[in-house]
């Protein structure tokens, strides 16, 4: 089916992903910047789905929003609230804080205007939305393969590195 | 207008992936309201199946057989005060019902009651509903947090520890089932016509069932079983329901992470916790009990099969109205007890006509896969209550062993065969 009405839904999400950005930075209470985060996250997960990727998009939401913010949640809803709302929270270096976003802005342009040429055009293919997940697993364990398997090999190192360290005797 | 609405009846596909907006709509609505009447039919049936379980009567006083007892209940929560803690975090007390109740129907997209009865078919069905639920972990873990309160702080910790755990199972039990969808083989070992892609859709599942002749559960005999056991004990602990209500424990934390909610806002989990019931059950149906399709749909074929099971809803609405009619008989014989006799009669009378309809040919036609569908998720809400009245609760570090130690190995000891069987047939 064609997409409906694709700028509102491109700038609702990118709107809701900027805010929540912005909350997150901004809120004193760490929980309020956690939920705030996870908003940024569902926006991201919508944004894919418009760039024909549900698979991804059905992985941001379990990985990050689902998985990876509950822990994260669970860690910042033990930790005292009164202690955080106390301290600073901007190092006031405003100065140089708008030089070095400026020059960055200044940069995005730059790369706009000179790599034009490289940015895909308007009316590029639409890709093929019902074979993304059939896709991206024959890219995973035909072409991409050894990648895929040291990747996964870096994982193990990772929890067995953990389990080493949080537990004293094994 | 009209002629945009009428032409989606002869498509074979969902509103969805036809894009027709106003069928979507419907179907949402008739989803929605559906859902609020299976709630509130299992609230009823709930209290009843377990007081006869447990030898006891159970409502009685509201109604006959305290039928109209799940509308007093509701009318008693809406009129309730609504209480906020003065200590609470105001925004994320608020938003947490909100996002529980979202999150449990959002996943309702997705379920398909019929090859065209889902509002949508999705690429990544599966995915979908798994993540979208686990969304609901989060709502909990806000409501436990902001009602700044003890009891709903351990409970939202216990309750996000289990489901987190219990999740990785889940998913690799699916993860087996959907290797299955991969393997084009006929028959239960299907041997042969070599491997394909799989697909993640839930409709494609349900389709993938019936060309492979056997529901998953059966097939490559004892692999889909026990990977749908490790599901059917996972889904358990996901809901947070008996024997694993550990976050709602009555007897160590008052109510869990709802403690320090009232009225209507409690009703909201109330009604989130039974929707995210029915959500897993119909994940299991979809992804095991082959979805949609009535029994033997390859080996019962031809006319006279198809008519004896397409009566099949028609009848089962029929007993229901001579139980209720029954009833209405053995009522007790007192001016008393008229008004509730005529009200029991009136019901039955109800049961009946719909009965009547369903066994009209072109109705009988159109609900059959849907009545099939309901008839596998209400057995597992059988089954939930049937757990509810019969084990007791584990205790947390039962409860995390059982999760980490048994499924996790038995759920990637399954994934591994399966594969393995799969190849080598």
């Amino acid at each position: 089916m064609t997409p409906v009405a694709t700028p509102f839904f491109f700038y609702l999400l990118s709107g809701l992903a900027l805010l929540g950005g912005i909350l997150v930075i901004t809120r004193k209470n760490a929980v309020h910047s956690a939920l705030a985060l996870i908003l940024t996250l569902l926006a991201l997960a919508g944004l894919y789905l418009m760039l024909y990727a549900p698979f991804v998009a059905g992985v941001q939401i379990i990985l990050y929003a689902g998985g990876i913010m509950v822990l994260f949640l669970f860690v910042i809803m033990l930790v005292s609230i009164e202690r955080s709302q106390k301290e600073e929270q901007f190092n006031k270096q405003w100065i140089v804080g708008f030089i070095a976003a400026g020059v960055l802005g200044v940069l995005f342009v730059l790369v706009y205007v000179k790599g034009r040429a490289l940015l895909p055009a308007p009316n590029a293919q639409i890709p093929n939305e019902s074979q993304n997940t059939q896709n991206v697993g024959v890219l995973l364990y035909r072409e991409y393969m050894f990648a895929f398997e040291i990747a996964s090999l870096l994982l193990l190192v990772a929890i067995i590195g953990a389990v080493v360290m949080a537990k004293k005797r094994i | 207008m009209l002629e945009y609405i009428t032409s989606y009846l002869k498509s074979n596909t969902t509103p969805g992936q036809a894009g027709n907006q106003f069928w979507a709509f419907v179907y949402i609505i008739l989803i929605f309201l559906g859902l609020s009447v299976a709630v509130i039919a299992m609230n009823w049936l709930e209290r009843k199946i377990l007081a006869h379980m447990q030898v006891r009567l159970g409502p009685m006083r509201v109604g006959p057989h305290g039928l109209l007892q799940p509308i007093a209940d509701a009318i008693k929560l809406l009129i309730k005060e609504d209480i906020m803690p003065a200590e609470a975090d105001k925004v994320v007390f608020w938003t947490a019902p909100v996002m529980v109740v979202i999150t449990a129907f959002t996943v309702f997209i997705v379920v398909p009651f019929g090859p065209t009865h889902a509002v949508t078919d999705m690429n990544i069905g599966v995915l979908f509903m798994l993540g979208v639920s686990s969304l609901g972990v989060l709502a909990i873990v806000m409501a436990g947090w902001a009602s700044n309160s003890h009891y709903p702080l351990i409970g939202a910790l216990r309750s996000s520890a289990q489901m987190v755990s219990y999740e990785i199972a889940m998913g690799l039990a699916v993860v087996a089932a959907i290797l299955m969808t991969s393997l084009h083989g006929i028959g239960l070992y299907g041997v042969g016509s070599g491997t394909g892609t799989g697909t993640l859709s839930m409709i494609e599942i349900v389709k993938a069932q019936q060309e492979q002749h056997a529901w998953f559960i059966f097939k490559f005999f004892p692999l889909g079983l026990i990977a749908f056991f490790i599901f059917a004990v996972a889904m358990v602990a996901e809901t947070n329901r008996a024997p694993f209500d550990l976050p709602e424990a009555e007897s160590e934390l008052t109510a869990g992470f709802h403690t320090e909610y009232s009225g209507f806002r409690w009703s909201l989990f109330f009604l989130a916790e039974y929707s995210a019931m029915i959500a897993v059950s119909a994940i299991a149906v979809t992804l095991w009990l082959g979805g949609w399709l009535r029994p033997f749909p390859n080996w019962l074929t031809g006319e006279t099969w198809d008519l004896v099971f397409s009566v099949f809803p028609g009848v089962t609405f029929l007993l229901l109205a001579v139980i209720a009619f029954v009833g209405t008989m053995r009522m007790p014989k007192h001016a008393y007890f008229r008004v509730q006799t005529l009200g029991l009669g009136g019901f039955g009378a109800l049961l009946g006509l719909i009965g009547l309809v369903l066994l009209m040919p072109p109705v009988r036609d159109r609900i059959q896969d849907i009545y099939w569908f309901s008839v596998k998720v209400a057995a597992f809400m059988y089954l939930y209550i049937w757990y509810r009245g019969t084990f007791p609760r584990y205790r947390f570090d039962q409860l995390m062993k059982v999760g980490w130690k048994v499924l996790l190995p038995m759920g990637i000891g399954v994934l591994i065969l399966t594969a393995v069987v799969g190849v080598l047939l």
